[in-house]
């Protein structure tokens, strides 16, 4: 099957100001890809052209084998989106809203369904203009899913949200990847990218830094840092090559580099050609926050 | 497999009627509304046609007023109302998540103009009501004319709040929404009659309507080519402008 969003080096722009650069990357069926990056770092734009907000500066866009802001029409019905925030009348209730979009769907989901698992029973018949910042969430979430869509975009889903519905959210997601819906979300959630996505695109200044799977970018969840106690003095230089190592404070070593089962018996060769005493080692797996701040911490600013 | 995509748009039929639906609710639900779209219209009714506050050129006071609260009601709801609402809809990011659904787009101005003419047809049923009540009997030989006069306005009017409510920020669309029914309402031909109505002034957007029809409802006449006229061009211009600057968000 064909990706449900092809991205190839897209291009926005706002007047002079460059918000994405060049991104290129694929979605497919029944997988979540995070845009993950800080706040202004171009996430939005780039979802708001897939969602045929926005039109293209340059590059290639398909959503579903659609140009989204050409075919726009042709898509909404195949498409669920999540608004950043806003996007529901100030007076009108969560039933009244979700029963429209329910109504505009040939198949809905169940409005009671949505309503047991995203939580709203509580506040179904407020007006809009009363819920709480974490409310406005899970309804703008229900609003994304009612009508079945192949494609979902979440842009910060769960921001404002408290730690108990931030976790039936990440399940909710799970589920729909599971039932084979595709799922672009943006997120500044470090945890919510590594827990959620198969993919993973870190991005700054409207640049992609870095992608693959969390495991990918954090080393095959390999180890990230060693520590190493031993003699003080060491000749760090003499490390074999690939490994760098700082000595901070005296006897104690923090390595860098591939660490690998080789480069670690290599490490242990070292001291032992040095006739160190090691009297203690620590091994530390890198997170995607590691990666994440390697990658913006050496953009130049 | 709770959620796996059985994806489909209702018949636009369907679609149409339920966002219609909400939107006359909306209106109908704001208190500014009743106000603005039924007492304001009852109110010069009422002291236009039963006392002699207001000087006319005739005798016949209902035949004159009827006519020229009908249009101030379209005004203010096809125009002011429809400004002002879908200006603070667009600073919501209402417009923006409902262009982003399976109603689309144009499926958002149609609905909104739908709501406000079934909003209108309520309204004009009320106070062609209360005119007959209070002794206004109508011509109906050119009543075809009269309906074509109504809805021709009434998208004039909407394709101009659009345009604003499109283009400035919400706060600036209610001011000049506000500002052009105040002077509209007094030089509309609503209630004191239009200078030169019968010449150019008969061409300006609500004299337009409120002259044609009481050429049609009071005289039993087709409504003059100037009325026809000023309508059309006004009207076009404002569709062309709301299609060309209109901005979702």
């Amino acid at each position: 099957m064909s990706a449900a969003i092809d991205v190839r080096d897209l291009t926005v722009r706002y007047g002079d100001t460059l918000a994405v650069d060049g991104t290129t990357f694929e979605l497919r069926h029944g997988e979540v890809l995070a845009l993950l990056g800080p706040n202004g770092a171009g996430k939005t734009s780039i979802v708001e052209v897939c969602e045929g907000y926005r039109r293209a500066s340059a590059g290639r866009v398909r959503v579903l084998g659609h140009d989204p802001y050409a075919d726009h029409d042709r898509l909404t019905p195949r498409i669920g989106i999540m608004l950043q925030s806003g996007g529901v009348y100030p007076r009108v209730s969560a039933a009244d809203m979700l029963g429209l979009f329910a109504s505009f769907a040939a198949h809905p989901l169940p409005v009671d369904l949505l309503v047991d698992r995203l939580e709203l029973a509580g506040f179904l018949h407020t007006p809009y203009i009363r819920l709480s910042g974490g409310e406005r969430q899970r309804l703008a979430m229900a609003l994304a899913l009612v009508g079945r869509p192949e494609v979902v975009f979440l842009d910060e889903p769960t921001a404002g949200m408290d730690l108990r519905a931030r976790h039936r959210t990440w399940e909710l997601v799970r589920e729909l990847r599971a039932d084979g819906v595709a799922v672009l979300l943006t997120t500044h959630l470090l945890d919510e990218a590594e827990r959620l996505a198969d993919d993973v695109l870190i991005i700054d200044r409207g640049r992609v830094l870095a992608s693959g799977s969390p495991e990918a970018l954090t080393g095959m969840g390999g180890i990230g840092r060693l520590t190493l106690a031993a003699t003080a003095g060491l000749p760090v230089a003499a490390l074999p090559g690939g490994l760098t190592a700082v000595e901070e404070p005296a006897g104690n070593y923090q390595i860098d580099g591939a660490l690998d089962t080789t480069a670690l018996a290599e490490v242990l060769a070292w001291c032992l050609a040095h006739g160190a005493v090691v009297t203690g080692m620590r091994t530390e797996s890198r997170t995607l926050e590691d990666v994440f701040l390697e990658l913006t911490a050496k953009e130049p600013s | 497999m709770t959620f796996a995509p059985a994806p489909g748009r209702a018949p636009t039929t369907t679609i149409l009627r339920h966002q219609t639906a909400l939107e006359v609710r909306l209106i109908l639900r704001r208190g500014e509304t009743l106000v603005l779209n039924v007492l304001v219209p009852l109110a010069a009714l009422l002291g236009v046609g039963l006392t002699d506050v207001i000087r006319l050129p005739d005798g016949d006071r209902l035949g004159f007023v009827v006519p020229g609260v009908i249009g101030l009601a379209v005004m203010s709801t096809a125009f002011t109302g429809q400004a002002i609402n879908t200006g603070y809809e667009r600073g919501y990011g209402v417009l923006k998540r409902l262009g982003g659904s399976a109603l689309t787009r144009s499926g958002v101005l149609v609905a909104k103009t739908s709501a406000v003419l079934v909003v209108i047809v309520l309204q004009v049923a009320l106070l062609v009501g209360v005119g007959v009540a209070l002794g206004w009997r109508p011509r109906v030989d050119h009543l075809a004319l009269a309906l074509v006069l109504l809805l021709l306005a009434t998208a004039l009017f909407s394709s101009y709040a659009l345009l604003l409510a499109g283009t400035l920020p919400a706060q600036a669309t209610a001011g000049a929404g506000t500002l052009v029914y105040l002077v509209l309402l007094v030089a509309g031909g609503v209630m004191f009659p239009v200078p030169g109505a019968d010449g150019i002034g008969g061409a300006l957007p609500l004299a337009a309507l409120t002259e044609g029809l009481r050429a049609t409802l009071t005289e039993g006449v087709p409504p003059g080519w100037v009325n026809w006229t000023g309508l059309f061009i006004v009207g076009v211009g404002g569709a062309l402008a709301a299609t060309r600057w209109f901005r979702w968000e």
